[in-house]
């Protein structure tokens, strides 16, 4: 039972962060209906930033400045070049999103260099129990980080005037804008929140085993996330990333036990599986709606 | 004065929809703008709020002016600033927030105001009072063409822009929105008012424009228009309920389909 119970709190813990960037690519993907693969890269990006600037400025400010600047780079990707593909093929923007992820992958890497950089943050591996359950520190770090941003997220949709412009814009882009909406500045938003996320999400990342040059994988786990709670739900992004948290932690606890003959690999794989059955149960992901055609 | 001066539009480079339109819209006024269906008259309105660039048509020639400065080189953003409001066709509400979100976004450009605008809005529509909260998808035809208007009214235009408001509408609401045109009016604000409904129309405007395929064919006070054998013909019709009905039905087959391709 506790073992049950502290492989589930390792898996939200975990899904909180995937929900971080399945949350970013979700605002992208609702503001602009481009799918952003370079999210691995700014995350990359904001993680190894962190660990240039822990030694100077202490690793909470070093996260603050990380962040800004992560999403000021990806709003600068967003203007510089996304924004003058406006209007060709959808398929065409994610494709040229895959080229920025590529191209900025290599110029960060160059700054990590062989070695395994460090994000020094405060919570490391060691566990705290309560009840006889142990947890660990970063894993309880991570799911209360998400929790205030998701929260902040929620409310700036709520109840700021941009936040209610991204959300018109959103629904009906041509509306927006003969409301005086400023469409551009609603893509370069969106841009650069999921640019932060991801920096924040890079940060718990790399609290792991450090950054190397492998760790924008794990920015992938967003995929199944995004596809299981359906493309344009934010509610489905933090209950999708949440799900290949747990699913990923239980069948790494469990499977070896129940179904050895999976290999010893399995709870990598285990969220696709996931998605693939959410997919044939309902195609548009758990909260996602078949688009409604307006007469 | 907001004034069209021999404006060309042309959509994709290549179809030409508006071949020289002239027009004016006096300060005060309710102008009406007549026109069957492709005539060009939403696309005229979207040259003036800088809303042809998303549908990729573009003005060839010609100017739109406010006050005697071109404005055609303007953004939507711009635009609304300059206080000109269109209220798109199909009232095109934003169904999955609230009345009070929809409002809101209306004040986009006029934050300051919002509050004390939203309380006007709900003097001015007592419909929409006490459905504050409510998701706007689930209001009414009517209500929704109100929220429209309102959510225009929200940023305090001086030029409001209607595309069709009584599109689809019952006989009494087309009354109701009618009077509310004139109500909005007497408030201070000039109208633009596109209908097809030419009995409504032209029974609250001062001056109305007819296009037909991009041209502008007539351009009378409202009781010459309404007086004159052609337009009795064409747009009032006989017997004015049965052929407005026709009407409609034949444009929404056609915008289904434009919508589909
Ligand atoms: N985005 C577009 N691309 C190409 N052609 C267009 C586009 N929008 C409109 N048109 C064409 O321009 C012409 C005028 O269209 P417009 O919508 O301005 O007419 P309208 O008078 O508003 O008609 P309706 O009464 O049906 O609303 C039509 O022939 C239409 O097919
Ligand atoms: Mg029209």
């Amino acid at each position: 039972m506790t073992e049950l119970i502290s492989s589930l709190l390792r898996g939200v813990g975990t899904g909180s962060v995937y929900a971080l960037l399945a949350l970013g690519f979700v605002i992208i993907y609702k503001s602009t209906r481009v799918i952003n693969f370079a999210q691995p890269a700014l995350m990359l990006a904001g993680a190894v930033l962190v660990s240039y600037l822990v030694g100077p400025l202490g690793f909470f400010v070093a996260v603050a400045v990380a962040v800004a600047a992560t999403a000021m780079l990806a709003l600068g990707l967003e203007r510089s070049v996304v924004r003058p593909m406006i209007g060709k093929p959808v398929f065409i923007i994610a494709i040229i999103t895959i080229g920025i992820d590529i191209a900025l992958r290599n110029v960060v890497n160059g700054f990590i260099g062989t070695d395994v950089r460090q994000v020094g943050s405060p919570w490391g591996l060691q566990s705290v129990r309560f009840a006889g359950v142990s947890v660990q520190e970063r894993h309880i770090a991570m799911l209360l980080t998400a929790l205030v941003i998701i929260t902040v997220l929620f409310l700036f949709f709520k109840y700021s005037r941009l936040g209610l412009a991204m959300r018109a814009t959103a629904f009906d882009q041509e509306t927006a804008l003969s409301q005086g909406v400023s469409v551009s500045t609603v893509f370069a938003l969106s841009w650069a929140i999921a640019g932060g996320m991801a920096a924040v999400a890079g940060v718990f990342v790399a609290s792991n085993a450090g950054i190397d040059q492998q760790i924008w994988i794990v920015a992938l786990k967003a995929l199944p996330a995004i596809i299981i709670g359906g493309l344009e739900s934010l509610e489905g992004a933090i209950v999708g990333g949440i799900t290949v948290g747990v699913v990923e932690s239980l069948v790494a606890t469990y499977q070896s036990d129940f179904a050895p003959w999976l290999g010893s690999n399995f709870s990598v794989v285990s969220p696709y599986v996931v998605m693939l059955i959410v997919l044939m149960v309902r195609p548009y992901g758990l909260f996602g709606t078949k688009e409604v055609q307006r007469v | 004065m907001l004034a069209v001066r021999n404006l060309e539009v042309v959509y994709n480079d290549v179809i030409l929809v508006l071949r020289g339109v002239s027009l004016d819209v006096a300060d005060g006024q309710i102008v009406a703008l007549l026109g069957a269906n492709g005539a060009g008259k939403t696309t005229l309105l979207r040259a003036i709020t800088g809303l042809l660039d998303i549908h990729d048509g573009e003005i060839t020639k010609g100017s739109v002016t406010l006050d005697g400065e071109p404005i055609h080189q303007h953004g939507p953003t711009k635009i609304v600033n300059l206080g000109i409001k269109q209220v798109l066709e199909g009232r095109r509400i934003f169904s999955e927030l609230t009345v009070d979100e929809n409002l809101r976004v209306g004040a986009h450009t006029n934050p300051r105001n919002a509050r004390q605008n939203i309380d006007r809005i709900y003097d001015l529509f007592p419909s929409l009072r006490g459905r504050e909260r409510a998701t706007a998808g689930y209001l009414s035809g009517g209500e929704q063409q109100m929220l429209a208007m309102g959510r225009a009214m929200m940023s305090e235009p001086r030029y409001l822009l209607l595309d069709e408001p009584s599109l689809g509408l019952a006989p009494l609401l087309v009354q109701q929105i009618r009077d509310l045109i004139v109500e909005i009016n007497k408030q201070g604000t000039t109208v633009l008012l596109v209908e097809q409904n030419a009995t409504m129309a032209l029974s609250i405007a001062e001056h109305g424009y007819v296009l037909e395929t991009g041209k502008v064919v007539m351009d009378s006070p409202a009781e010459e228009l309404l007086a004159d054998s052609d337009i009795r013909e064409f747009y009032l019709g006989l017997g004015a309920e049965g052929t407005t009905k026709s009407f409609r039905d034949v444009k929404h087959y056609k915008r289904r389909k434009r919508w589909l391709s």
